[in-house]
Formats: structure tokens, sequence, C-alpha cells
């Protein structure tokens, strides 16, 4: 048995436990400290990522390929950035409590068992671990009221999620009478032989992820949750968790249900189109900006279902360029969000972003990267991101898609360059607390990340495609 | 390489003149646009002379490749044969004596003049450009640089609204005949497959008999590309129908007008018609709509004259006539003639202008005759060469006009057509209307009562030297250059003379048949001025009461002349009010409403769905896993469905 696959997890849940186990015998406050070794343990799992080799593990129910090697290195930076970000916050609020970097690690650990999962088992297991955690986070400032309604609804919807996916899967295992991918695949070999019952197996299936990477109909709790969680989790659930949920939606859609691809592209083409208008249009009247910013990744996880409706490895690559650009641009908007601080309180309405541009041109100026790259403006990396899904949506003749595409992101420009012009002409009142270090490096970091990605796109697009043939095999 | 200076001099003092004006100074700008002049025209006419008289070869100045694009191949060269050698001579000599003129008279203009001498070398060089072009791309961008030249001095004075609309009137017109003559270009090379002149020429006699199929019917290609060109030349000739902007044109100051009417500009269309004299020869038809067009309006324009009031305009309806006549020699194949009349009209013509320059000069800017009046004692010299100038123009023996004008009535007689009889008759009409219009303007302007403001009259002074002198030079040009020239251009020596440059088709004898029209009708030319000169003295000498009794008697008649045939009238009516309503209606409808109303429109409907989606956004919990349900439920009937 090849369990060393599996080092990385294992090493991260041990030490996730063992961060546990030191927050609870110090007796004095230790958030940072239990950050500090958090955002160590992720790193670790990453370094020990490098030394795995690939293979299947676990009687099959565990695979490692350049696949899962490429989406969990996007959900270690997503973790370590979201980890980055609540530092500061956290102690700020007064939630600076060690189990906050803990449950970011377990949820890390269960992202990374869902892309790696070769079998429906693996995958709810995966999916349950990161989902409590996440429940768990987002209503971790608990005396806030909203803070416990954004948890408590994204529980029970959550729930009904699990639900319909868990019975997507019986239905799939009952009409094929195995739980394992490749062997499913097998038995779907001839798409004509497939009966109605396997069928709402797979909508099932695909409506319980839909809701992990909120994409439309599925996305209601969105806009809520991502108001009413603190902001670092937000800022979290924005880009580890999508990435994880993307992936394991590409794993199964085109790994065991591959062979079904004419049947379901219509479905994913739909939810597609829905998400990029929804995203685009709901965005537009909002104030807050944390709800702006779940519009936005409704839209973007829109755009990355192209690459899923072309279900060509040109489209997979699409979709994993897609997001590793998104969780950059993403973390490095939620940091400028986390910075925006007045009188001891955070804000988070766009008019309070009024005059940055004269109070904190530095702050101002990396938010205006964020917002023109999230809009698509070359040369930043967002335009590359959609220049890669629309290019395989084009290439596989989805000319609706790509259309579609281009005037959802027409309109989804104007709210991200609203937000510049109020940070550039409009009279705002007195500047931002100090932005704390930690803020400034991510930002700035992400910032140079979005602004450069032009000059490395060459191999990030070349690790994305190798993943993408790993897929398609 | 001499010549090659006498092209590119002007432009490099219109450059250095316009770009650093500012920073030399107005006088070193002046200085330095005329310097590029004198270079250019001392070069020129050692060329001409070396041509002419010094035996030099015929050739072409290679300057490096313009356009190279699979087989259409465009050479920047400079043709060197007596028809554009001829042209250089004499474009940079008047040219640089308006320039010297141009200090004097723009000395009290309230601007730097900088920028005017700027735009004077400019539009010389864009002449030089077309006349010495060796394919038809650089002559049509010689072609092009003349409009825009003109477009700004005609507008020069900017602050002036009817200036402006000249300059835009200017431009428009002669825009339409580029048209024709783009075309026309466009056809040559579908023909010929080059526009290199040597290439088209050779290949003339090949295409004779082609036919050019349009809309289901044939056309002699030939005879097409040769109306095309005559329309483009109709426009830069200022011929009629396409006449309406050269009058307007007034607007510029007075040395513009010269240049314009004597050395650059309206000579481009008699210009392209000789210089294409290879290809008009085997097209008869497109030579007699030549024919028509000049005979009518130099009959038109001369009638047109003879009422109007404004002392340029009366010069200016005098440059249409004679361009006229220019055509209608062109027209039956005596280019050599038009040509020698085009060269001593530039004289008498740039003499007249500049004249009249001097007198609006010593009149305090006044250009109505009717205001004028008993100067002639004040400014002799001024008189004396307005007198030379009108004795040339009319065609009085001996002064330049008379050699060229008989020239083209005896050509138009000789070929004995129906066409070159139409010719005949208008241009003998027009020379007797022409002496008249002539003397109109001297008498109304130098002799009787002086009918300016006492506080004018005492104000009239002699011209300055800088004007009188250019003044002088182009007078003895008016009385010498027919008589000078009149052996080689047309006389014994043409052959010699002009080699090449142009061609006469074998059956083409109108040259050698001058000498043999009858006695009577050479003379008859001359009669007809003498008498218009004796009408105008009975008119305002004689009898001056005669004129306003002549009015009112046929007062349609005046007024139809006086509005001169209710030409912009008519094309206010039939073109511009249809065409402004138009474009308003475009705008106000096409871009106000449709294309403004489009993107404001879907910003609206993206406002108003926006409004839409997040309705549903209540925050029940209920709500939320309902549209969850929702969705699947649909999502699995779309797929049972459509699977």
């Amino acid at each position: 048995m090849n369990w060393t696959l599996a080092l990385p997890e294992i090493a991260l849940a041990v030490s996730g436990m063992a961060i546990l186990l030191f927050g609870v015998l110090r007796k004095e406050e230790s958030g940072f400290l239990a950050s500090m070794l958090a955002i160590g343990a992720l790193l670790l799992a990453g370094v020990l990522m490098t030394a795995t080799g690939a293979g299947h593990a676990y009687d099959g129910q565990f695979v490692v390929d350049p696949f899962s090697v490429a989406l969990k290195l996007l959900i270690l930076a997503g973790a370590i950035l979201g980890v980055a970000l609540s530092v500061d916050y956290n102690r700020a609020e007064g939630i600076g409590r060690f189990e906050f970097p803990v449950l970011i690690v377990m949820a890390t650990v269960g992202m990374m068992v869902m892309v790696s999962a070769a079998n429906l088992m693996t995958l709810y297991l995966g999916l349950e671990l990161q989902s409590l955690s996440i429940y768990v986070l987002a209503a971790f400032a608990r005396e806030n009221l909203r803070s416990a309604e954004a948890g408590l609804k994204y529980f029970v919807l959550g729930a009904l999620a699990s639900g319909l996916l868990l019975y997507g899967m019986t239905l799939v295992y009952g009409f094929t009478g195995t739980m394992d991918f490749a062997r499913i695949a097998t038995g779907l070999a001839d798409p004509m032989q497939v009966s109605a019952g396997l069928i709402v197996g797979v909508v099932f299936i695909l409506a319980g992820l839909a809701f992990k990477i909120s994409a439309v109909p599925f996305h209601m709790w969105t806009p809520d949750v991502y108001e009413g969680a603190p902001t670092p989790v937000t800022a979290f659930l924005s880009t580890a968790p999508k990435v994880a949920a993307m992936g394991l939606l590409l794993r199964v859609m085109i790994g065991p249900f591959g062979h079904l691809l004419a049947q379901w592209q219509g479905l994913v083409v739909l939810v597609s189109i829905a998400s990029m208008l929804l995203g685009a249009l709901g965005a537009i009247g909002q104030r807050n900006i944390k709800r702006l910013m779940a519009y936005s990744s409704i839209g973007h996880m829109g755009y990355a279902l192209i690459g899923l409706a072309a279900g060509t490895v040109s489209g997979v690559r699409g979709v994993l360029v897609y997001l590793a650009v998104y969780i950059f641009m993403s973390a490095g908007a939620f940091a400028v969000i986390l910075a925006m601080r007045r009188g001891g309180r955070a804000v988070e309405g766009i008019a309070d972003l009024a005059g940055l541009g004269r109070s904190d041109p530095a702050l101002a100026m990396l938010m205006s990267v964020f917002m023109f790259s999230m809009a698509g403006i070359p040369p930043l990396s967002g335009f590359f991101g959609k220049l890669y899904v629309f290019l395989a949506a084009v290439q596989s003749g989805m000319w609706t898609l790509a259309i579609i595409g281009v005037l959802t992101s027409v309109v989804g420009a104007y709210y991200y360059v609203r937000i510049i012009k109020v940070m550039y002409f409009d009279a705002g009142e007195t500047g931002f607390a100090v932005r704390p270090a930690t803020l400034s490096i991510v930002a700035a970091g992400s910032g140079l990340v979005t602004l450069l990605f032009a000059l490395f796109a060459a191999p990030v697009v070349a690790m994305a495609e190798a993943a993408a043939r790993a897929l398609l095999g | 390489m001499i010549y090659a200076v006498a092209v590119l001099a002007p432009i490099l003092g219109s450059a250095i003149a316009g770009l650093l004006g500012r920073a030399i100074g107005d006088r070193a700008a002046q200085a330095v646009s005329i310097l590029g002049m004198v270079i250019a025209a001392i070069c020129g006419n050692i060329a001409f002379a070396e041509l002419t008289w010094g035996g030099a070869e015929t050739g072409t100045v290679d300057l490096g490749t313009w356009i190279s694009a699979g087989p259409f191949h465009v050479a920047w060269a400079l043709r060197y044969d007596a028809l554009s050698a001829v042209m250089v001579a004499m474009v940079t000599l008047i040219s640089t004596l308006i320039h010297i003129y141009s200090v004097g008279y723009m000395g009290h203009d309230a601007y730097p003049t900088y920028r005017f001498f700027s735009y004077l070398s400019l539009f010389t060089f864009a002449m030089l450009m077309l006349v010495t072009a060796d394919n038809l791309i650089q002559l049509f961008f010689g072609w092009e640089g003349v409009g825009l030249a003109s477009y700004l001095l005609i507008g020069y004075w900017y602050d002036k609204p009817s200036a402006c609309a000249a300059a835009i009137k200017a431009f428009l017109v002669n825009r339409i005949a580029d048209l024709f003559f783009a075309v026309g270009i466009a056809l040559v090379f579908f023909v010929f497959g080059s526009v290199e002149f040597p290439a088209i020429f050779a290949a003339v006699g090949q295409h004779a008999g082609e036919t050019y199929t349009l809309f289901g019917t044939a056309w002699p290609v030939l005879e097409v590309i040769g109306v095309l060109l005559f329309i483009g030349a109709m426009g830069k000739s200022a011929q009629i129908g396409l006449h309406t902007w050269l009058p307007d044109a007034m607007e510029g100051p007075t040395p513009v007008s010269a240049l314009i009417h004597a050395a650059t500009m309206v000579t481009a269309g008699v210009f392209l018609v000789a210089r294409m004299s290879p290809l008009l020869e085997f097209a008869p038809t497109a030579k007699a709509l030549i024919v028509i067009v000049g005979g009518s309006t130099a009959l038109f324009a001369a009638t047109v004259g003879c009422t109007q009031n404004d002392i340029k305009r009366v010069i200016a309806y005098s440059t249409c006539s004679q361009l006229g006549y220019m055509f209608i020699a062109a027209g039956v194949g005596a280019y050599q003639v038009s040509i020698f009349h085009l060269i001593t009209h530039a004289f008498f013509k740039a003499l007249l202008f500049l004249g009249a320059g001097s007198v609006i000069h010593a009149m305090s800017g006044e250009q109505d005759m009717r205001q004028m009046g008993g100067i002639w004692k004040k400014i002799p010299a001024t008189y004396v060469v307005m007198w030379i100038g009108n004795l040339a123009l009319a065609g009085i023996p001996f002064f330049a006009g008379y050699y060229s004008k008989d020239a083209i009535l005896e050509a138009n007689f000789d070929v004995g057509t129906g066409v070159g009889l139409y010719g005949f008759v208008c241009g003998v009409a027009a020379a007797f209307l022409t002496a008249f219009y002539s003397w109109r303007l001297l008498i109304m302007t130098f002799h009787g009562k002086p009918r300016a403001e006492a506080k004018i009259m005492a104000h009239v002074h002699e011209s300055p030297a800088v004007m009188l002198v250019p003044l002088i030079v182009l007078a003895i040009g008016a009385v010498f250059s027919g008589m000078g020239f009149h052996a080689q251009f047309i006389g014994e020596g043409w052959h010699e003379f002009w080699r090449n440059a142009i061609v006469n088709a074998p059956s083409n004898h109108v040259l050698a048949d001058l000498e043999r029209v009858p006695e009577s009708i050479a003379l008859l030319p001359t009669f007809m001025g003498v008498l218009g000169i004796a009408l105008a003295y009975v008119m305002y000498v004689a009898a001056p009461s005669l004129p306003g009794a002549l009015t009112r008697a046929f007062g349609p008649i005046y007024r139809f002349l006086l509005n001169k045939w209710y030409f912009d009238e008519l094309y206010d009516a039939v073109l511009v009010r249809p065409a402004m309503a138009l474009a308003r209606s475009l705008w106000q409808v096409g871009d106000a409403t449709l294309i403004d109303g489009v993107p404001n429109g879907l910003a609206s409907l993206a406002t108003d769905s926006s409004a839409q989606v997040v309705k549903l956004q209540t925050g029940s919990i209920a709500i939320y896993a309902f549209s969850m349900l929702i969705g699947l439920v649909l999502l699995v009937t779309i797929y049972l469905l459509f699977r």
C-alpha cells in the first residue's frame, strides 16, 4: 500500500491537531503564534508535495497526479493567504483565538483530499471536512449576530447541498454498482445504455458541487454569507474552497462522467451563462463591498465554468489558469478591504473608499490593479484568465458562451471601474487607520503577481496544460 | 540635379518658415521662404533654358521608391521634359515674384506672417510635384497638396467667417472633382497595370479599341478614362459647374488669388489634359466634351464678369473664362497652344491680380469698383501695369495674350468640326466681352470722379518698391512672353521645343494648319477686342447714364448675370440643403436617438435587471433553499428532456 502519497495531507492533519493541542495547553491568548505555526504547517505540506510521487493509493480511493498537485498548490497558497490576512483583523476584532488557524488547516486538509479523490466516498469525506470547518469559521465572531446568522445560513443550506450530493451519489452507486471513478467511467462507456436514474444522480451531484462554487441557481447563500462572515473568512471563502470545489467538479464531471459530456454539457453551459449574468447584474446596485465581491465571485465562477463546458484539454487548462489568477486578485482585493478601518472599526461601504487615491495612493493603486484585472483589462492577469477560457470555448465552437462572457465582462467592468472612480474622484473622509504590515505584504505580493502575470504566464500555462492532460488522459 | 533643387527648395523654405517661424521671427521666416523660392526660380529657369536652348536630354530624376505593393509600383521621380520644365520655370518665377510682393502687401497684417509665407511655399511645392510627376499617383499627391494649400490660404484670415466658408467651399468642390480623378487613376491602373506615364503612353495604342463594362453597358475604356480625368481637371481649373469655388476664393489675401489664378492650382487641370495628350488623342468624345465645356465656360464667365463690381471678382471670372480658352485649344488637339496660353496668361493674370492688390492697398482695403475712380494720377505705376495687363488679356496685338488667344481661335476654326466651331464662336464672343469688362474695370477703377470718401482718397498712395518691382517684372512678361515664345511653342520650332512631351496623333495637323487660316478669321478676335473696348468707352465715359438705363431695361438678364447664373443658389437648393437636412436627421435620429439610445438603453436595462436579480435576495433561508430545489428540478428536467 502506497500510503506515502498522502503524506502532505497526513502531515497537515497531524500539524493541525498539534496546533490545537498547543493552543489548548497554552494559557494565554495564542492566536498569532498558532497562525504562524499554521502557515508553517501549510508550507511544510507544500514542500512534502514536491517530494511525493504520483499514482493511486488506498485501494484506488486516492489519486496523486499533476492535476491534483496543481490544485493543491493553489489551495495551499490560498490557505496561506487566508491565514495571513486573518491575523491582524482577528486581533483587532477580539476574535484572535487559536482555533481560527486550526480550522483553516483542517479545511485545507479536506480540500486536498477532495481534489485527490478517486472514489465517491473520498470525495464526500474531503468535502464534509472542508465544509464543517468553514461553517464554524463563518460563525467565528459568535457574539456578532450577523456572523452567527451567516454561519447558520451557510450550514443549513450546505447541509441541503450535501444531502443532494449524497442522494446523487447513492443513485450513481445504485445504477453502476461501484463508487470508484475509473469503474464508473467504464460502466458509462456507452452513453446510450445510461438509465434515467443515473442521470438524475449526475444532476444531483452537479447541483451539490455547484453549491460549493456558488454557481447559479445554487448561489443564494453567497451574498449573505460573504457579508455576514468575518472579513478574513470571506477572503478565505473566495479563494481556496472555490479552487477545491471547482477542481472536484472538473475531476468528477470529466473523470467518471466524462463519457456523458454531450449530455451534461448543456447544463453546465446554462449554469455558466446564468452565473455570468447574475454576477454581472447583481453587483451593480451593491453598496457593501463584501456583497459586491460575492456577486463578483459568482460571475468569476461562471467564467471558469466555460472551461468545464468545453470539456477539452484547453478548457480544463483555461479553468486552472483562471483559478490561479483568481485567487491572487481576490486575496489582494480582500487585503485592501481588510485595511478599511476607521476609528477602530472595520467599514465595508463602497463609499468609504472615497478619497483613497489621495489619502493612501499606494493602496488605491493596488486596488485599481485588482479591479482592472477582475474586469479583464490587459495586460493584467485577469485578462489572461478570461482569454484562455474564451479561447477554449471558441475552439469548441461554443460561440454563444464566449460572446455572453465578453458581454457580461463589459457589464462587470462597470462596477469594477466604479470602485476606482470612487477612490480617485469622489471627495472622501479622513484616511483609514495605519494598515498592518501583513496586509501590505499580501496586497503588494498579490498586486505584483496580478500586474506581472504576463511575464511568467508560460510556465503557469504549461503546468495547467500538463494537469489538464493528466485529467483527460 | 538642378531640377530637383528647383522642386525641393520651396518645401524646405516652407518647413523652416512654418515650423521655426515663431522661433526665428517673422522677417527671418520671410527671408528663408523667399530665398528658397529664388533658388527654385533660378534653378527652374536654368533647367528650362538648358532643355530649350542648351540641348539637354529629357529624362527623369529618381528620388526613391514610394509604394511597392505587388504589381503596384510608385516612385518619387521628377519628369524632365519640355512640358514639365516650362511649368516649373513659370511656376517658380511667378511664385517668387508673388512671395516678394507679399512682403509689402502683408506688411500691415495684424498677425505674424510666417504662416502665410510657409503656406505660399507649400503651395508652390505641391504644384511643382504635380507638374514634375512621372506617374499619376505623384501627380495626385501634388494635386491634393495644391488643394490643401489652397484651403489653408483662402482661409488664411480664419477669424473672417466668409473666408472660412470660402476655404471649405473650395476644398469640397475640389474633392468632388478629385473623386472622379481618383477613379480615373484606378481605371488607368486597371487597364494598363501601371500608373507610370511611360508605361501608360507606350501601351495606349494596344488598348485603343477596348471597352469597359459597367452596369451591363460597354464603354470605350479610353473615353471613360479621358472623361474621368477631365472632370478632375474641371474641378481644379474651375470649369462651368465646378467653378463656384473660384470667385469665392477671393476671400484670401490678394497674393494668394494671384498665385491660385496664375501659377498654381487652376492651371493644374490644363496641365493634366496636356500631360495626358497621348491618351486623349485616342478619346475623341472626351476631347469634344473638353471643347464644349471649355467654350461654355469661356462665354459664361465672361458674361458674369461684365456685371461684377468687386475688382477681384471681375478678374476671377476672367480667369475662369481664360481657362475655358485653354480647354477649347486642348480639346481640338492643340495642347501646345493651350500651354502657350497658360504661360502668357500666367504673366498677365498675376500682373492683374497684383495690380488689383496694389489698388486695394492704395484704397485702404476697398474692393468695390463703385467706390473707386479718379485715382490714376495718384498711382501711375499701378495704372500703367494694369493697362498692360488688360491689353494682354484682351488680346490686343503684340501683347502676350494676342499670340496665344489668336492661335486658340484659329485652331478651333481650323479643325472644321461642329465642336470646333462651337469653341470658335464662344471664344470670339468671349473675346468681345473680355475686352469690354477689362476696360469697364480700368475705367471704373481709375477714371471718372472719385467716389470714395475723402479720408480714403487722401490716403491713396503708390505701393512700395517691394510690390512695384514684381509688378514691373510681370508687366515685361505680359508684353513680351507671347512675342518671345511664339516661335518655340506653336511656331516653326515647336517640334524641337516639345520633342515628345506632348503627343499629337498622326491625323492631328492642327498646329501645322494654324498659319493657313483666312486673314479675316485671324483678325476677327482683335477686331472684337477693339469693339469691346469701344463699347466700354461709350458706356462708361461717353454716356455714363447708359449702363443704368440698360440695367433697368433688361432687369431680369442683368440680375441673372449679376447673380452668376444662380449657380450658387441652385447648388444650395439641390445639393447643400438636402445634404444638411440628411446630416441633421442622421445626427438627431441616427446618432442622438439610435446610436446614443442603444448604450443608454442597455445601461438602464442592466440596472433594471440588476434590481430584479437581487429582489429574490431577501435573506430568508426558506426562499434560498426553495430556489435551490427549483433550480435542481429545472436542471433535471432539462437534462432528461434533452439528453
